[in-house]
Order: structure tokens, then sequence, then C-alpha cells
């Protein structure tokens, strides 16, 4: 599975990485539902270091789509939500 | 879908909306190989616009580091007016110095900060640049290997996948780089200020709006009295003596610098005392 971590680069992570992943993507959602900015960062810290752990950083040529994609280090809960928003601020 | 299909949120949603946005440009074209040409131009175009960024944030950063040195200037200065100013005996003086420092030191560490935020903004874009020129180069050669090899129906399956890769690996970017030209623009705005505050004498706001200079001016004021007091003392006491009755000749009072401390203290509360 290939994950793209945005503003960072691509990761390609072994089967099953998604299950581990998957428990703090619950929190992270959780958090930008409620709109709780702290417990955001917190669980956004802590889903890129596990992702980052398990995964293995893709070529900078290889032309892959990925799988999965997670907001970057820093982003804030109206970013993700602009981007959930329909793409609102993807360009292109 | 695959075996992720357990992980629903965020990171499917954000990356189901990536590959629509893929998908509806490709169904622009009716033969997909035209999609990959036009896909490279537009990613030399994307390629241009992030240097261009990384330049923009470059100057930025600069502009704070100069603010930077000019905020540290004052902030000398003002220390060295403490001094003086406590030196003369003139504690109230010596304490409104320290006061300003303390706020131009409050606004040094806030440039301090803009200066990080824009250092790792400058940071990030230029491996963005250098990702993003590596899968041009790699896309380019693919492109035309796609021309060469297969036929616009044969085509579509690897272009769909390649194309869906630049194009998700474009919004990254372009997103990056809007992220780092709302973050200079809000840095211009503030940089402006301050240098609007530099250019009027008043540093800011925290100084109460006055002239950083007028603790200098009272330093001088002083400093001029101390030598008026000096040029009367010398006075005196060549009249006392019996000195040359001509006096005239003598410097301009304000110029006077008296060689000696004065011997004679005068009656005004505002005259810099030895004591």
């Amino acid at each position: 599975m290939i994950i793209r971590i945005m503003g960072e680069g691509q990761l390609r992570l072994p089967d099953g990485a998604a299950e581990k992943l998957n428990e703090l993507d619950v929190d992270l959602e959780a958090a930008v539902d409620k709109h709780d900015e702290d417990a955001f960062h917190v669980a956004l810290h802590k889903l890129l270091e596990r992702a980052r752990e398990l995964g293995e950083t893709l070529p900078h040529d290889a032309i892959e789509p990925s799988d999965l994609i997670l907001p970057g280090e820093g982003a804030t809960i109206e970013e993700v939500h602009d981007l959930l928003a329909d793409g609102g601020l993807i360009p292109g | 879908m695959r075996g992720w299909a357990a992980l629903m949120g965020v990171m499917k949603r954000v990356s189901t909306i990536f590959r629509a946005k893929a998908n509806k440009a490709l169904d622009k074209y009716e033969d997909p190989r035209e999609t990959l040409d036009y896909s490279y131009t537009t990613q030399l175009e994307l390629l241009q616009k992030v240097r261009r960024g990384v330049a923009d944030v470059a100057t930025s950063r600069k502009r704070v580091e100069l603010q930077m040195n000019q905020v540290q200037q004052t902030s000398d200065k003002l220390d060295r007016q403490a001094r003086d100013a406590l030196a003369a005996g003139r504690e109230d003086l010596a304490r409104e110095a320290l006061t300003r420092k303390a706020s131009v030191q409050s606004q040094l560490a806030d440039l301090q900060t803009q200066y990080a935020s824009l250092q790792g903004e400058e940071e990030k874009l230029t491996a963005a640049s250098q990702r993003l020129q590596a899968k041009v180069d790699a896309f380019r050669v693919r492109k035309e290997t796609i021309k060469a090899t297969y036929t616009a129906a044969e085509a579509t399956t690897r272009i769909n996948e390649v194309f869906t890769g630049i194009s998700e690996e474009m919004s990254d970017v372009g997103l990056a780089i809007q992220r780092a030209e709302d973050k200079t623009a809000q840095m211009q705005a503030r940089a402006g200020a301050i240098d609007e505050l530099m250019a009027s004498g008043a540093l800011s706001d925290a100084l109460g709006g006055t002239p950083a200079d007028d603790i200098q001016a009272e330093l001088d004021r002083m400093g001029a009295s101390g030598s008026v007091d000096g040029e009367l003392a010398k006075m005196k006491a060549e009249l006392a003596g019996g000195a040359p009755k001509q006096l005239a000749g003598g410097a301009p009072v304000q110029d006077a610098v008296p060689d000696q401390t004065p011997g004679y203290q005068a009656p005004q509360p505002n005259a810099g005392g030895t004591q």
C-alpha cells in the first residue's frame, strides 16, 4: 500500500500496516469532527510517526497514485476540512 | 475496494477526492495520449511556479533577517542608554530605557519565530521542487514510451495510473505553494508595518508611540547642561580670581566640553549631577 504524507512525499507500507494506522485515524477523524485542534495535532502527529515507522520512502522519480493521503505535519483542522469539502482547496 | 478498505476516514476520503479530480481531467480527452502532453505542459509550468515560490520565500526570509538586525541594534542602543542614564544618576531614565528594551526584545523574539517559520517553508518547498523535478523527468520518459508502444485503447490503463500519480503530486505541490504564498504575504504585511515604525522613529505600539530617541534627547540635554554648569563654574572662578575682564571669544557654550568635574553644582533639578 502506498500512502502520501502531504508536503512530504510517499511511503510504501507493508500489508497489514493499514490496520495499525486505522485506530489512530479514528482519533484523527473524531478530532476533526469535534473541531478539537489540540487533539487533532496530537492524533495527526502520532499517525504520521507511525506511518513513517512502518513505511519506506518511495524514490523521487516514482509516479504512483497513493491509496491513502495523510495531511502533513502542522496541518490545521481547517485545512483538512477544506480538503474534504469536495477538494475545494486542491488546485488543478 | 482493496485490502485497505477497512481504513475509512480522513485518509481515504482525501485520496478519493484526488483520484476523482484526476479522472475528471482524463475524461476531457478522447485520445488519452493527448492527456499526457497536456499534463506535461502543466507540470513544467508548476515546476516554474515552485521555483518562483522558493525564491519568494527566500526574499521574505532575508527581509525578516534584516529587520532582526535592526531591532537588535535598537535593543543594544537602549541598553547603552540605560547604562549612560544610570551612570548619570538618572535611574528613572534607565528604567524607561530598559522597559523599552524589554518590548523591543519581545519584538525580536516574534521576528525569530517568523524567521524559523519561513526557513521551514523554504526547506519544504525546495524539497518539493526536487521531488517534482524527478517525477517530471520520469514522466517525460514514460509518456514517450507509452505513446510509442501502445494504441490509444491499450494505453488507457497505463495512462490512468501515471496520470493519477502525477496529478496527485501536482495537487500536493500546488497546495504547498499556496501555503507558502499565504505565509509570505502575511510576513510581508508584518514586515512592512515594522519598517514603517522604524522609519517613523517610534518603534512600536508597545513603546507607547513615544519616539525612541527621547531618552537620548534627555541624556543629551543632561550632557549639555553639564557643560553649561562647567562653563559657569569656570567663569565664576575666573571672576573671583581677578582674571582678565574680557570674556568674549569663548567657544559657544553648547560645544564646550568641561575638562574637569564641575566644581559648582547648578541648583536646577534637571541638571545632571554627579551624585
